[in-house]
C-alpha cells in the first residue's frame, strides 16, 4: 500500500480535537513497554561489552535514549497500523484502536519522542550513537511498518534489523563506532527474529490472513514456513556460539550456547515435523514461548560473563 | 479562546486526564534540564571549578 493510497483511509475528523481521551498509562501502552524493555536489556548488554569505559551518568542517559527511541518507534508503528491493529486480537485493545488516543495525538507524541530521544543522545553521548538510533527508528517506522509489513513476506526478516540494532547502539554509545563483534549481537538477534514471529504467525495465521498482512504462513502457506523456520534455526544456533568462538565470550557462554541452541533446534524440528491438529500448534507456541527465554538466556549470560570479569 | 467559546466542553474524567498528563509533561522536562546539567557536570568534571575568576 503506497503513501497515497494510505492517506484516503485518514480520518479526517480527527483533525478536530475534542479534549484528548487518553491517560498517561494510554501513552505509555503506545510505546510498547514489553517490546522497550527488550531493547533497554539488549542494549545494555552491548554497552557492558563494549571494550572502553563510559561514565555511568552517560550509560544511564544512553539506555534512556535508546529505550524512548524505541518507545517511540511503536508509537509511530500504532499511528501507521490503527487500521490492521483493530482488526487482530492481539492488538485490538491497544490505545488507538480502543478509541483512547486518536490518531494525530500518536503521531505528534512519536515523532516528539524520537527527535528528542535522537537529540538527546547526540548531544549528551556522541553523534555517532544519535545518527544510528535515528536510522534504526527511521528503518522501523518508514522501512518496515510503511513499506515492508504489507507488501512482502518478507517484512520480518528484514525489518527485524530495527529490533537487532539496539546491542550495536549501546556498543556506539561506548566506542563511537561498529566492530565485528557489535555486528555478531545484530546477526543473533537478526536471525533469531524469523523463526519467532513466524512461530508466532502460525499459531495466529488467521488473524493476520484478516488483516491482509502478508506474513510466510498466510503467503507462502505453512508447510514452506516451517521449513524457513527450520532452516533459520540451523544457522542461528551455531551463530549463538560464535561471541565465544571470536573471544568475547567466556567458556559458560559457549557451551550454553550450545546447548540451549540444541534445545532451540529440537523445538523448530518438532514444529517442522509435526504439521497437523493440536500437536502441530502446540508445537509453535512452544518454539515462540522457548524463542524468548532463549534470546534472554544469551544475553544474560554475556551479561553475566562481563559483569563477573569486570569485579 | 476558551474553551467555552471554542464549543468544547471536557467531561470531568478528561479533565482530571488532562491534569495527569500536563503533570507527566512538567515532570519530563523538569527531568530532562536535570539530566542536561548532571551531563554538563560529569563532562567537565573538576574543571568547572578551576576557571579564571
Amino acid at each position: 500500500m503506497s503513501l497515497v493510497e494510505r492517506q484516503d483511509t485518514m480520518n479526517t475528523e480527527s483533525f478536530v480535537w475534542d479534549g484528548g481521551q487518553g491517560s498517561v498509562g494510554d501513552y505509555i501502552a503506545l510505546l510498547k513497554p514489553r517490546v522497550m524493555s527488550l531493547v533497554i536489556f539488549t542494549a545494555f548488554v552491548g554497552m557492558m561489552l563494549a571494550p572502553g569505559n563510559i561514565h555511568p551518568v552517560l550509560a544511564t542517559v544512553s539506555l534512556l535514549c535508546i529505550a524512548i527511541g524505541a518507545g517511540a518507534s511503536g508509537a509511530l508503528n500504532m499511528w501507521y497500523d490503527a487500521d490492521i491493529d483493530q482488526i487482530m486480537s492481539r492488538t485490538a485493545n491497544r490505545p488507538i484502536p480502543a478509541g483512547k488516543v486518536s490518531r494525530d495525538e500518536a503521531f505528534a507524541f512519536g515523532m516528539t519522542l524520537s527527535i528528542g530521544s535522537v537529540v538527546t543522545l547526540g548531544l549528551l553521548v556522541n553523534w555517532f550513537a544519535g545518527a544510528f538510533l535515528a536510522f534504526t527508528i527511521f528503518f522501523y517506522v518508514i522501512v518496515y511498518t510503511m513499506w515492508l509489513k504489507r507488501s512482502t513476506p518478507q517484512n520480518i526478516v528484514i525489518g527485524g534489523a530495527a529490533g537487532a540494532f539496539p546491542p550495536m547502539i549501546g556498543w556506539a554509545s561506548v566506542t563511537g563506532g561498529v566492530s565485528l563483534e557489535s555486528v555478531v549481537l545484530f546477526l543473533i538477534i537478526f536471525m533469531w527474529t524469523p523463526p519467532h514471529f513466524w512461530a508466532l504467525a502460525l499459531f495466529k495465521n488467521s488473524d493476520y490472513k484478516a488483516a491482509g498482512v502478508p506474513m510466510m504462513p498466510v503467503v507462502a502457506g505453512e508447510n514452506s514456513t516451517r521449513n524457513q523456520i527450520l532452516a533459520y534455526s540451523v544457522v542461528l544456533t551455531p551463530l549463538a556460539v560464535a561471541p565465544y568462538l571470536l573471544g568475547f565470550a567466556g567458556i559458560f557462554y559457549g557451551v550454553s550456547a550450545g546447548i540451549l541452541g540444541a534445545i532451540f533446534l529440537a523445538l523448530a524440528f518438532n514444529v517442522w515435523r509435526v504439521r497437523d491438529g493440536e500437536a502441530a500448534r502446540k508445537a509453535t507456541v512452544h518454539l515462540f514461548s522457548y524463542s524468548i527465554f532463549y534470546l534472554f538466556m544469551l544475553f544474560a549470560i554475556l551479561l553475566a560473563e562481563s559483569l563477573i570479569a569486570g569485579l | 479562546m476558551t474553551r467555552e467559546e471554542n464549543g468544547i466542553k471536557l467531561t470531568d474524567e478528561q479533565q482530571k486526564r488532562r491534569r495527569s498528563r500536563s503533570i507527566a509533561i512538567a515532570l519530563s522536562l523538569v527531568a530532562l534540564v536535570v539530566l542536561f546539567y548532571v551531563v554538563t557536570i560529569v563532562k567537565m568534571g573538576p574543571e568547572i571549578l578551576n576557571r579564571a575568576l
